[in-house]
């Protein structure tokens, strides 16, 4: 019955190091200086973050023109830096709109999915008992449905629409992020500081956004960034398997299932979406593989 | 003698400047690690020197980041990344460590060093049996019987103690308590009979009395297998008890080093002078009426400390000089003429010639001392266990039994007793965090005086509630007496109300200080908010008015106000703790509860803390729980103690009595293991095997029957301890006592 | 143990009894839908009604939920209107074909993320660590039909060594099993990269603990006390993960299915899903969720198998 006290070791000697800084720029920072790879990743989504941002000013063609005069010499040139695609339509500007579409659709999917999972997070670690039962089973019923057929259902029934992916990933991520909240949350309630505000009366609600929130931030950001590139592929998966947004608005998954068949033949109309997700995602993981160093680090 | 400094003798000595003393098994000469990170690189030890004979055992002592562990470390050559030996050369039985082919260093670890950790559960995989971590070692130095081996680990079993050795070689870590735990850890490393073991931190963490066998278990096998012993540690009093000669390291440099008398009797330097000061006296008379001042060292260790040239104490020092101190760098010198006691100071003699600071005793404060603030009777915590689908399963743990005690103003009541003996859960209870489940805690108003702050006291007691001082079976049970749910009554019932149904007046009279530093504050909220949000929502503050009595309070607790801005981890461990005893004073409260407030700081920061707690009682209006398992801290602090074991009160009274004399076994075993700063204290006489049982059996008598060395058998284990009285003085005990009246159970 | 296995037995049964009710219910709300589509654009009204009475569409949901489930006991999954067969022959055969692809991927994926997840994160920081983990963080970035569109553009269209479609018939000129490449190849390039960062950081982790210094200082050497000490308790915290990647490999395959016209389950639940064959998705759902449910009950039981700590 002998429990192990608390080791007797706190970091006295180096606590007088470091001032006053503005965290978010601290973390910014110390991507930089800390991790080569974060910092790559940075890099990448910030010229995605432009190309979608001034998409319209970017590109010399709307994005649904069509100019069957084109496809007869589809490759790149210079009036169409990417080419055009089996419509005739400018690769460069489906792209550049493509981005848009993706950078708007993904963010919103993903924030959905961190409000509604840390509130339910925090109200199943927190309450605890039947609450915590509740929620916890019918996340772990929703995650025991394999995720894309969840999609192909749900899609097939209501049709694809922008708001319909971001309520489908909103649901499917919710669950994952309740776990990551609940985790720290159980973690963070047993602290000495919550026991100190239950003591001067605080109440739960001020608990759990005050007290236990802020100190999930970490691990959330790092779970965002990673989600984001998760949800950039899911995106991509159901352009690809042509339950994606509707045409003829430009979305990457969508580009490549249509020139697929034409791989042999016009290599470019494929591969340029292609790279175009891939490089997106890569950004989004090396990002959250760089805070996540940075905060290790700090 | 070591007035002039190009005279004295610097280490090495001559005589072993060029070669290591042939009697020295291991020699540290001029060791010197350097940290390289992003961040630069930093010195972590520079010249360290000592030297370790046959069959010795040497202490290392040193605050929290002095470099203790690396010294260990670098000996076994295994220096963290990034961390590398810059100087100076380690020779283990004549041969340089450093030098070493692989194939040597590997036949060196394990086998002829071999090392006990702080953390024996990390320490041991939580995945192979105790078995199989034994045998591993001597199989990976040349013995090719696995039965042998075998033979081997379970013969070392029960050589550290360990019952049924055959049945625990099958039987994994997290089966074991934490004692049980490191006398594997210790087995392990006496395996193949190394002669060196380096110990670090061995005892840290486990309970004062699983501490006094460990150190018992080492002193014998070290006297049977003839190990020399590199002993680290945090704690001059378990360092007294075991070693031989000791090094005091302060910012990764040796600044004194000597016999253990040379040193605890006459300390040349002025950190270990300080250290030493700052504990509390473990002779001094009982606290009780009045409390005296533990002198702190100023400041704390900064990192920029580490790099300077001369003496890395100076700014901490009372003695400094800035050119004796400062310009150049300072060699260890002999402190006596034998050169055995050396002292790494320019100042020697200036030192010795200063009177150690004397201890102020602070008046204590009449006006209200004494009146009860709360009052605990039979106060009990059972928590009912729930099986698989919601219902009780006949199981239960009484983590607090029949628990009877009172608080008074001005005056410290602590509780002591180890872990699992329900000092915290009380502590919880009268705090409201766990409601009880039976008995009363009654929270009192102190009478008026001229001096009470702001009128807060709008009640009179009642004259049959302050005529109640020291006995508490004898006045009314707190059932009976007129208990008041508004603000302003004379007097409140809350030992089975949760801290939610009390009312915000209750809440704001009972605060807490809490043991752990690093949770204490919310990382994620500055100081200012830390200390502001109280001051709002308990007292009702404007935001102008709470943040000039945020100054205030940071001015009480002694801390800059510059530190409002920052957050915890920008914080010292000290720091922290000052900011949480301001945060428990935000509410201006009656009734403070400090749970282990000190036990996770160095002791130089301790003191301080100490101090600062001392001085809340100064007013007299306020009353201290404390709840501590340091024997020497309670004793400096307490005014009453209650002793606990196993969720009951085995004795209680005035600390003057308890400590002068302990009638309880239980509270006799706790005195005598505490490790104490002294190489005259004798060897504990008392050391308790075993463990706490399971607070889940209702046991049918006394608690500590299985290990109480005075047991009546045939008694003690069937019969409830009747609770006696000897005017304040109470003990639950079935031995026989002269003079004391016996009350019912 | 056997109350363990007894609990999960039955929350599995109340997970799969709510999924298939669920998803019973979804399929519900257009309840004319069915009907339509077997008769097609140009049936009246009354036709419709006919039908629906006929196929006993018109009484309670949940009296046909029984209905189905009874009948799903014995084996009788329906009829299929896109494929116009009984649903049991077009799905055992197409899962045989994934089961097969998932197989034989796992068996590549798994030993692969092992060795490379142990051998980064035993050595922290290191080059080998530094360019497993960025070669195992792009490949888990790139979408599996990019992959496949990569992987085409080299071994198909630039070396011309590899079949481009896999539909498992010998007609195309391509042996069987060299079909299988390229499916594998991209599922593994995919997946491994994900499995080989959580085996990378559950390592690091474990290195980083006391009782791998322990070890060391008892005179091992390096991979004595990698072999000895660390794999084992590396592996316990990913091993429900690694388990986790047979459902992603059933259910998860319908894009490298597509982009091969591989004939496999995913596929499968696309096609019904497009045309809103009922029958098939529903059946398809409930083998889903009883994969997924194995693969958590197996998970478990491996794990208490690996981790002294959690035994009932």
């Amino acid at each position: 019955m002998t429990e192990v006290l608390p080791r007797l070791e706190t970091r006295d000697a180096d606590a007088d190091v470091g001032g006053t800084r503005d965290p978010w720029l601290a973390v910014g920072l110390r991507v930089l200086t800390a991790s080569p790879i974060g910092t790559i990743g940075g890099v990448i989504l910030l010229f995605w973050a432009i190309v979608a941002l001034f998409a319209p000013w970017l590109t010399a063609y709307p994005p649904n023109r069509i100019d069957y005069l084109l496809i007869a010499d589809p490759y790149p040139s210079r009036a169409h830096w990417l080419g055009v695609d089996n419509l005739g339509r400018d690769m460069w500007s489906r792209i550049a709109h493509g981005a848009r579409t993706v950078l708007t659709v993904a963010p919103i999917a993903v924030l959905t999915a961190a409000i509604l999972g840390s509130i339910l997070g925090l109200l199943a670690g927190y309450r605890g008992g039947w609450i915590d039962a509740l929620i916890t089973r019918i996340g772990d019923t929703m995650l025991a449905f394999p995720k894309i057929i969840l999609y192909l259902i749900i899609i097939a029934k209501f049709g694809a629409s922008a708001f319909n992916i971001i309520a489908v990933i909103g649901l499917t991520s919710a669950p994952i992020i309740a776990r990551i909240v609940r985790a720290v949350t159980l973690d963070v309630k047993n602290r000495d500081y919550v026991a100190a505000a239950r003591m001067r009366g605080e109440s739960a609600a001020y608990i759990m956004l005050v007290e236990i929130l802020p100190n999930v931030r970490g691990p959330l950001i790092v779970d965002f960034f990673l989600r984001l590139g998760y949800t950039t592929i899911a995106i991509g998966v159901l352009g690809f398997l042509g339950v994606g947004l509707p045409p003829p608005d430009p979305d990457w998954g969508g580009m490549v299932k249509e020139t697929y068949g034409l791989l042999f033949v016009y290599p470019h109309m494929t591969l340029i979406p292609c790279l175009a997700i891939s490089t997106l995602v890569i950004g989004f993981n090396f990002l959250a593989t760089g805070l996540k160093e940075a905060g290790q680090d700090g | 003698m070591a007035e002039t400094g190009d005279r004295v003798r610097e280490w090495p000595m001559p005589d072993g400047a060029t070669a290591p003393t042939t009697t020295a098994m291991l020699t540290l000469d001029g060791l010197g690690v350097e940290a390289n990170g992003r961040r630069g690189s930093s010195r972590i030890l520079q010249d360290v020197s000592f030297d370790i004979a046959p069959g010795e055992a040497f202490g290392l002592v040193g605050e929290s980041g002095c470099g203790k562990s690396t010294v260990a470390l670098a000996v076994m050559r295994y220096l963290g990344r990034g961390l590398s030996l810059t100087n100076g050369r380690i020779l283990f039985e004549g041969r340089d460590v450093a030098a070493m082919a692989t194939a040597e260093l590997r036949a060196l670890r394990g086998n002829r060093i071999a090392m006990v950790y702080q953390d024996p559960m990390s320490s041991l995989n939580p995945v192979m049996t105790i078995g199989r971590q034994l045998i591993e070692v001597p199989l990976l130095h040349g013995e090719t019987d696995a039965a042998k081996a075998r033979a081997r680990a379970i013969a070392m079993l029960g050589e550290v103690r360990l019952p049924d050795a055959t049945a625990m070689m099958e039987r994994y870590p997290h089966q074991l308590s934490g004692g049980q735990q490191q006398r594997v850890v210790i087995a392990m490393a006496l395996m193949a009979e190394p002669k060196l073991l380096i110990m670090d931190e061995p005892t840290t963490g486990l309970d004062v009395t699983i501490e006094a066998a460990i150190l018992d278990l080492v002193t014998e096998l070290r006297a049977k297998f003839g190990t020399a012993i590199l002993f680290i540690s945090h704690n001059l009093g378990t360092v007294a008890r075991l070693c031989d000669r000791i090094g005091v390291l302060y910012a990764g440099r040796l600044v004194e080093t000597g016999s253990i008398r040379d040193v605890f009797k006459a300390p040349a330097h002025p950190y270990t002078r300080g250290l030493l000061a700052a504990l509390p006296e473990h002779k001094a008379p009982v606290a009780g009426g009045g409390h005296r001042r533990l002198s702190p060292i100023d400041g704390t260790l900064k990192a920029a400390d580490r790099a300077r040239t001369g003496c890395a104490f100076a700014p901490r020092c009372g003695h400094v000089e800035p050119v004796a101190c400062e310009t150049r760098p300072i060699a260890l010198t002999a402190v006596m003429g034998d050169g055995a006691h050396m002292a790494r100071c320019s100042r020697l003699a200036v030192v010795a010639a200063a009177k150690p600071s004397a201890r102020t005793s602070m008046p204590a404060a009449a006006a209200n001392r004494g009146q009860v603030l709360l009052a605990l009777d039979k106060l009990s915590k059972r928590y009912d266990l729930t099986g698989r689908f919601g219902f009780t399963s006949g199981a239960s743990i009484y983590a607090l039994s029949d628990a009877s005690m009172a608080a008074r103003a001005g005056e410290t009541l602590a509780i002591v007793g180890e872990s699992g003996s329900g000092k915290s859960t009380l502590a919880k209870v009268v705090s409201g965090l766990i409601p009880a489940t039976s008995g009363s805690a009654t929270l009192r108003r102190a009478a008026p005086h001229s001096s009470a702050p702001g009128g807060r006291l709008r009640e009179a007691e009642s004259p049959g509630a302050t005529e109640d001082t020291g006995a508490l079976h004898t006045s009314a049970p707190g059932g009976r007496l007129p208990t008041g749910e508004s603000p302003g009554a004379m007097q409140e019932e809350i030992g089975t109300v949760g801290v939610d149904q009390r009312s915000p007046d209750t809440r704001r009279r009972i605060q807490m200080v809490f043991q752990n530093p690093d949770s204490t504050l919310n990382p994620s909220h500055s100081i200012e908010f830390a200390l502001t949000r109280p001051l709002r929502q308990q007292r009702g503050l404007s935001r102008a008015d709470a943040k000039a009595e945020v100054l205030k309070l940071m001015e009480r607790v002694r801390l800059p106000a510059d530190l409002l801005r920052r957050k915890p981890h920008q914080l010292s461990g000290g720091q922290r703790q000052r900011v949480a005893v301001a945060r428990a004073l935000a509410g201006q409260p009656d009734l403070i509860i400090a749970d282990e407030p000190v036990s996770a700081l160095d002791v130089s920061v301790q003191a301080a803390i100490v101090n600062l707690l001392g001085e809340l009682l100064e007013t007299g209006d306020l009353a201290l729980v404390l709840i501590s398992h340091d024997l020497g801290l309670v004793r400096h602090m307490a005014d009453w103690v209650a002793v606990m074991y196993l969720g009951r009160i085995v004795e209680y009274g005035p600390a003057s009595q308890v400590f002068a004399a302990p009638f309880h076994p239980y509270t006799e075993a706790l005195l005598e293991a505490a490790p104490k700063p002294d190489p005259d204290a004798s060897a504990p006489a008392i050391v308790l095997k075993g463990n706490m049982p399971s607070p889940t059996e209702r046991l049918a008598g006394c608690g500590f029957a299985s290990r109480c060395p005075k047991k009546i058998e045939g008694v003690c284990e069937r019969e409830m301890p009747p609770v006696r009285q000897f005017g304040a003085h109470t003990i639950a005990c079935h031995r026989e006592l002269s003079g004391g009246a016996t009350t019912s159970v | 143990m056997l109350r363990f296995a007894a609990k999960q037995l039955f929350n599995m049964g109340f997970t799969l009894l709510a999924v298939s009710l669920l998803v019973f219910m979804l399929n519900e709300w257009t309840p004319g839908d069915v009907v339509s589509k077997i008769l097609g654009p140009y049936a009246n009204a009354d036709q419709v009604e006919k039908v629906t009475r006929e196929m006993g569409l018109d009484r309670p949901a949940i009296v046909r939920y029984f209905e189905y489930m009874g009948r799903a006991l014995t084996g009788d999954l329906g009829q299929s209107i896109v494929y116009r067969a009984p649903v049991a022959s077009i799905l055992w055969d197409r899962l045989g074909n994934t089961l097969l692809l998932a197989a034989v991927s796992f068996a590549v994926i798994v030993p692969l993320s092992v060795v490379l997840g142990v051998l980064a994160g035993s050595r922290e920081g290191s080059f080998t660590d530094r360019a497993v983990s960025v070669f195992s963080s792009i490949t888990a970035s790139i979408p599996e039909f990019a992959m496949g569109v990569f992987l085409i553009a080299i071994f198909v269209v630039g070396l011309g060594i590899l079949p481009g479609t896999s539909p498992l018939r010998s007609d195309t000129g391509w042996p069987i099993w060299s079909q299988f490449v390229m499916p594998v190849l991209v599922v593994t390039l995919y997946d491994a990269g994900y499995l080989i960062s959580m085996i990378r950081t559950s390592m690091v982790e474990v290195m980083r603990q006391p009782y791998i210094r322990t070890a060391t200082l008892k005179g091992m050497s390096f991979g004595q006390v990698v072999r000895g000490h660390a794999v084992r308790n590396a592996l316990i915290a990913p091993f429900t993960v690694i388990l986790l990647q047979l459902n992603y490999l059933v259910s998860g395959l319908v894009v490298v299915e597509t982009v091969f016209a591989y004939p496999g389950f995913g596929r499968m639940m696309l096609e019904a899903a497009l045309a809103k064959d009922i029958a098939i998705i529903e059946a398809g759902t409930l083998v889903a969720v009883v994969v997924t449910m194995l693969t958590q009950l197996f998970g478990d039981l491996g794990y208490m198998a690996l981790d002294p700590r959690i035994r009932v």
